[in-house]
């Protein structure tokens, strides 16, 4: 039996299963339109300064809301899913058979992943027909890449993160305490003109404000070269890594004693 | 002779300052049912998931199909099937997709239609899991466990929990599975459980092996039959050679040699000319001999 079919099958009974639970994938959709629909209505028409000139809120609101939806659909679900299907024994019962481990993480991981590029494509659809935000064709590869990067790493992240729960009922709560702040600090909820240097300090250091920024770059109306945000897409890569590492090295198949 | 299906050599386990196994010795052949009889706590759960590959343990030795399990072998995992107790599964697919899905991780799986006859499922196949009754789930667990078709079965307390009923087409369909050929390792503290299903049993207390046999062999260890009657005045008892205890207002007296004692007793009785209400002559109950061998130091003293 070739482990990589066993894979893509974990892959498709996950997705199978999601469809299955129309609330969870109603409100996992929702979710970031909600978001950029109250955004753009309270600061959308203000005019702010854009690498290159000025430009209305929309153009940043769409790109950081495609950056949450990749922290969303990514880090929050694995980390929440992944603890509970600890806790429940689900993943103890795989780890006593041969499907290998990495398989069935492959199935989780790249289940989220596509509900994940689903998101972003309904967020970019959505900013197109309302506030008239366009992704130009010049800047799609280097956006395609910030999105294939971003939803790695934070996928790493997550099951790093996971590993890390007591149990499930601290899943939620750690994912939020997590994610949230951070997310205020990096220029996702509210542009940041005139930070605090410490809070500008933190955005620097945590890579929500680099996969913002990346996804930023490719909808400036002014952006003239390909939209390579070389140096965010490194640090985010590097979150993602570290997280793979921990998550390699700190997996448990097991409910805690 | 044939290797035995599973071996362990003073097996000891601890977590933390507190000793779960203190040197446990199995051997568990193929084709038998083999049962692990204890009180919660005793160490069962702790010794069926080293066995299973899910613990790893302190000291000693372990073979399971010639594998040691806590090196995670996949060919060893291709040949076991684990009935845990309790185990989640994705609540959002059918019990079909499930064991459909399952079936695919091993080398020679069983017929996915097989599997929900034996499990008697076959009227569930289209329901998510989410809708299935507690026993069901049960079903579906061992459903799982049946996929491939393993060579070795670990049932942890299959039954608890259940009403009679329940056990009782559980304990069938444990039957049915000798009957197909595999080596069964199941845990219990239901002594009418192990008594009813098990090749041979070893009863497990405070992380010790105290006895090890067929249900018949331990009656045999023990003294085979108990004389009670009601607690009556007068000193029949004085001058008594056995042992006599009282229990809830009645006396017992566990004898190998019920005639001689009776007679004893009654003749003593009847010169006293004192009444022995509710004589009864029984044959040790197999909870006699369980309550016995697993009464900790605590309970005994």
């Amino acid at each position: 039996m070739n482990d990589f079919v066993l894979a893509l099958r974990q892959v498709r009974y996950q997705n199978r299963s999601f469809w299955r639970n129309p609330t969870v994938a109603f409100f996992t959709f929702l979710l970031p339109l909600i978001f950029l629909v109250i955004l753009n209505a309270l600061l959308g028409n203000n005019i702010r300064q854009l690498p290159g000139g000025q430009a209305e809120l929309a153009y940043f609101y769409v790109p950081s809301m495609v950056a949450l939806s990749i922290i969303n659909a990514c880090y929050t679900s694995l980390v929440m899913t992944i603890s509970i299907a600890r806790d429940d024994g689900v993943l103890k019962r795989v780890r006593g058979t041969p499907l290998p481990g990495w398989a069935y993480l492959f199935g989780r991981i790249v289940h989220t992943t596509l509900i994940a590029l689903l998101l972003v494509a309904i967020v970019i659809a959505f900013g197109a027909i309302f506030y008239g935000v366009d992704l130009p064709a010049r800047t799609l590869p280097a956006f395609v890449l910030s999105v294939a990067v971003g939803a790695a790493a934070f996928s790493a992240l997550g099951v790093a993160l996971a590993s890390f729960t007591p149990n499930a009922e601290a899943a939620p709560a750690v994912a939020n305490a997590t994610v949230l702040p951070i997310l205020f600090v990096s220029d996702v909820f509210i542009r940041l003109d005139d930070p605090p240097r410490w809070l500008a300090v933190l955005g620097d250091i945590f890579p929500v404000k680099h996969l913002s920024e990346a996804c930023q770059a490719a909808f400036n109306p002014f952006q003239t070269g390909s939209g390579f945000e070389w140096l965010d897409l490194a640090i985010v890569a590097a979150w993602g890594l570290a997280g793979a590492v921990l998550a390699v090295r700190l997996f448990s198949w097991y409910p805690r004693d | 002779m044939t290797a035995p299906i599973i071996e362990a050599r003073g097996l000891r386990k601890s977590y933390g300052d507190f000793e779960a196994l203190k040197g446990i010795d199995l051997t568990v052949r193929a084709g038998e049912v083999f049962c692990l009889l204890g009180p919660n706590g005793a160490g069962k759960t702790t010794t069926v998931e080293i066995l299973e590959g899910h613990r790893d343990y302190d000291a000693g030795e372990v073979r399971v199909l010639g594998h040691d399990p806590q090196h995670h072998e996949r060919s060893l995992k291709a040949r076991i099937g684990i009935v845990l107790q309790s185990a989640g599964v994705e609540r959002f697919l059918t019990v079909e997709e499930v064991i459909e899905l399952f079936r695919r991780y091993y080398p020679h799986p069983r017929p996915l239609d097989e599997i929900l006859r034996i499990v008697g499922l076959e009227e569930k196949r289209e329901s998510l899991i989410r809708r299935l009754s507690g026993g069901q789930v049960r079903r579906l667990d061992l459903a799982l466990a049946l996929a491939g078709d393993p060579d070795l079965l670990f049932l942890d307390e299959p039954t608890s929990g259940f009403d009679p009923s329940a056990r009782r087409s559980a304990w069938e369909m444990i039957a049915g599975l000798r009957n197909l050929g595999k080596t069964i390792l199941l845990t219990t503290h239901y002594m009418d459980e192990a008594e009813r299903l098990s090749d041979r049993l070893a009863v497990i207390a405070d992380g010790r092996i105290v006895a090890e046999g067929t249900v018949a062999s331990l009656r045999e260890q023990q003294a085979a039959t108990v004389i009670s009657f009601r607690e009556a005045p007068g000193d029949i008892l004085d001058g008594f050679d056995g042992t006599a205890r009282v229990e809830d207002g009645r006396v017992m007296i566990e004898t190998d040699e019920p005639t001689r004692v009776l007679h004893q007793l009654t003749s003593r009785a009847a010169g006293a000319g004192v009444e022995l209400d509710e004589l009864r002559v029984a044959p040790v109950s197999l909870e006699d001999i369980y309550l016995k061998l697993t009464a900790t130091d605590e309970t005994s003293e």
